[in-house]
């Protein structure tokens, strides 16, 4: 912790909490993580319903060299996320694909790219002498210091995502699992996925600014990942990504505030142990339930 | 909902070229209101693309295509589609039920309203699973049904929205027999009972050859329109092969189509274009 009190962890959970937002610091951590949470889950979810975790996964390596790049020209970070991962997302989007979908396949091209985004990172960080948290906040993430406008930012930003979100929602579903009957319906299928890569892309640069570009998953995958194993229905699986996404930054926040590792690690780790019990927990259940319509299935 | 009277489709020495190579040319088809036609025909000869034209999703190079009365793709709202498929990922984790709702207003901007549209549009989708026989497993994800489940829900979305015109591509397969009888059936049912007209490519026409208005048969370049006993024989199927093929009828009236052992495979390329006979 950067700050020179020591919190102390007591069984008196109200104090804990009150404890939790007696600094400003900490409060704008959480409200900047409440809205990158809430962002990341919507948008998560329809990312792994639309295979593309590939594209975010590149989106999210190419904020990096944008956010070192924006520190060495003495801007604020966030420009350089959005920047970079706006224009990528628009690359991404222009290159050729079938099947109305852009990108849901790794490929070499892109693995190149990748690599080479990840070093002009590293050459803006060493060009920028003065760099103060070195590269580890721009690549695991970091909740000290964000101001209070940072976090006006990130929620109109925020909204506007989920804004187009809501619009294309329902088409976007429609033309992610069903494209060819979509596109017969004259939804605009390819439009659609130019649309939603940008809002991908903004979800990654909000998300990038409290994980840290490699950290993004746990806030991008992970809950949206974890609730379409819990439903099948899109609405609940919705709720349940957004609420997966909230309890992991909350928990992950709460606990880096008392234990002494980075908030990257401890968001990482609640995503991982969430998705893992719920592997385990649906597979339980999963083979009851099919033990079940077996054994009705063999009755007269 | 009634049009002018006049064919639902009419394709007029239509052409597709794709890839610079041209799939099939000269083709003229008409089908009337109400009827049942399938389109047959070897493998890449040009089915599926022949759908896609009427949906205006292909361009044509020549020739016309109206369909329900306007330019092809503009009543797209009027006809439902199933694609040709493989099936759906089995970790798709959406419910067959959602996807037969996405056929009846998936293309809406905006999030659905709870309220009496909801309930309706709830209904009628029940109504759908009623009459494809989908109830039982509507509500287990779409990924995890078996394909002939998979197919029955989405001849249900296909008739969400009560098209007017039906394009089926191969719904057919990966059904068992029995099922393959009982979805020509259901097929045959909606196209009689709500007057909606049929275009179904299939492979094999036994199963549905009892309730056939006409066949279309694509080969060689060009097409064969007319009723089944007409267009299904040794030498119609010879020459749209480009290969010997033999026309068999069992005492039961079923058509066997026979190959000749070692022939060579059909190829469009290599195939002379035929000249095709009106209806
Ligand atoms: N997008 C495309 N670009 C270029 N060529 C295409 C495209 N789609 C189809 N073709 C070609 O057009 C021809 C017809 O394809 P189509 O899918 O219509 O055949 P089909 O009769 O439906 O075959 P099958 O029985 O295997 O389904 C094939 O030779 C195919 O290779
Ligand atoms: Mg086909």
């Amino acid at each position: 912790m950067a700050s020179d009190v020591t919190p102390q962890l007591s069984w008196n959970l109200v104090h804990d909490v009150q404890q939790l937002f007696e600094f400003h610091f900490m409060v704008n951590a959480f409200r900047a993580g409440t809205v990158v949470a809430v962002v990341a889950a919507a948008i998560g979810y329809f990312m792994v319903l639309r295979q593309q975790t590939f594209a975010g996964h590149t989106l999210s390596v190419v904020g990096f060299p944008g956010a070192a790049g924006a520190i060495w020209l003495g801007v604020s970070a966030s420009y350089g996320y959005f920047a970079f991962c706006i224009v990528a997302a628009l690359l991404i989007a222009a290159v050729p694909h079938g099947r109305g979908r852009a990108f849901s396949e790794e490929s070499a091209v892109i693995g190149t790219i990748q690599a080479f985004a990840l070093a002009c990172g590293f050459l803006f960080v060493s060009l920028y002498a003065g760099f103060l948290n070195g590269i580890d906040s721009l690549l695991f993430g970091s909740f000290l210091g964000i101001t209070d406008a940072q976090v006006v930012a990130l929620l109109a930003v925020g909204c506007g995502a989920l804004l187009v979100l809501v619009v294309i929602g329902r088409p976007l579903l429609f033309a992610s699992i069903d494209t060819d009957v979509a596109a017969a319906r004259g939804i605009p299928v390819r439009a659609l996925s130019v649309a939603f890569l940008v809002v991908l892309g903004v979800a990654v640069a909000e998300a990038s600014q409290i994980t840290g570009s490699l950290l993004v998953f746990a806030l991008l995958v992970v809950p949206a990942a974890t609730a379409q194993r819990l439903t099948s229905r899109p609405g609940v699986g919705l709720a349940w990504s957004v609420g997966l996404g909230l309890l992991i930054t909350w928990l992950g926040l709460g606990i880096s505030y008392y234990a002494d590792y980075p908030v990257g690690f401890w968001t990482t780790s609640v995503a991982f142990a969430v998705y893992v019990g719920v592997q385990i927990a649906t597979r339980a259940t999963g083979a009851r339930a099919a033990r079940r319509r077996r054994t009705l299935a063999a009755a007269p | 909902m009634k049009r002018a009277a006049g064919p639902v489709i009419r394709l007029r020495g239509a052409e597709v070229r794709l890839a610079h190579a041209t799939v099939w040319r000269d083709v003229d088809l008409e089908v009337g209101d109400g009827q049942f036609v399938a389109i047959l025909g070897p493998n890449g000869v040009g089915k599926s693309t022949l759908l896609k034209a009427v949906l205006g999703l292909v361009p044509l190079a020549a020739g016309t295509a109206e369909v329900l009365g306007r330019p092809a793709g503009e009543a797209n709202h009027e006809i439902g589609y199933l694609p040709q498929r493989r099936s759906f990922d089995p970790s798709l984790r959406i419910r067959g039920v959602d996807i037969v709702r996405l056929g009846l207003d998936g293309d809406r901007w905006g999030v659905p309203r709870p309220g009496r549209a909801s309930r309706d549009a709830r209904r009628r989708v029940a109504g759908l699973l009623e009459l494809v026989g989908a109830t039982a497993y509507a509500g287990r994800p779409i990924g995890q049904c078996s394909g002939g489940e998979q197919q029955r829900l989405l001849i249900a979305q296909a008739l969400a929205r009560k098209p007017s015109l039906l394009l089926l591509d191969e719904p057919l397969d990966s059904l068992d027999l029995p099922n393959q009888a009982s979805v020509a059936g259901l097929v045959d049912r909606i196209c009689r009972d709500e007057g909606v007209t049929v275009l179904i490519v299939a492979h094999d026409v036994n199963p549905i050859l009892g309730y056939l208005d006409h066949v279309v048969y694509l080969g060689g370049g060009g097409a064969i329109t007319g009723v089944p006993e007409e267009v299904i024989n040794t030498e119609n199927l010879t020459r749209l092969y480009g290969a010997p093929i033999e026309v068999l009828r069992t005492s039961t009236g079923r058509i066997v189509v026979v190959g000749q052992p070692e022939t060579p495979t059909y190829h469009p390329d290599l195939a002379h274009h035929e000249h095709p006979h009106g209806l």
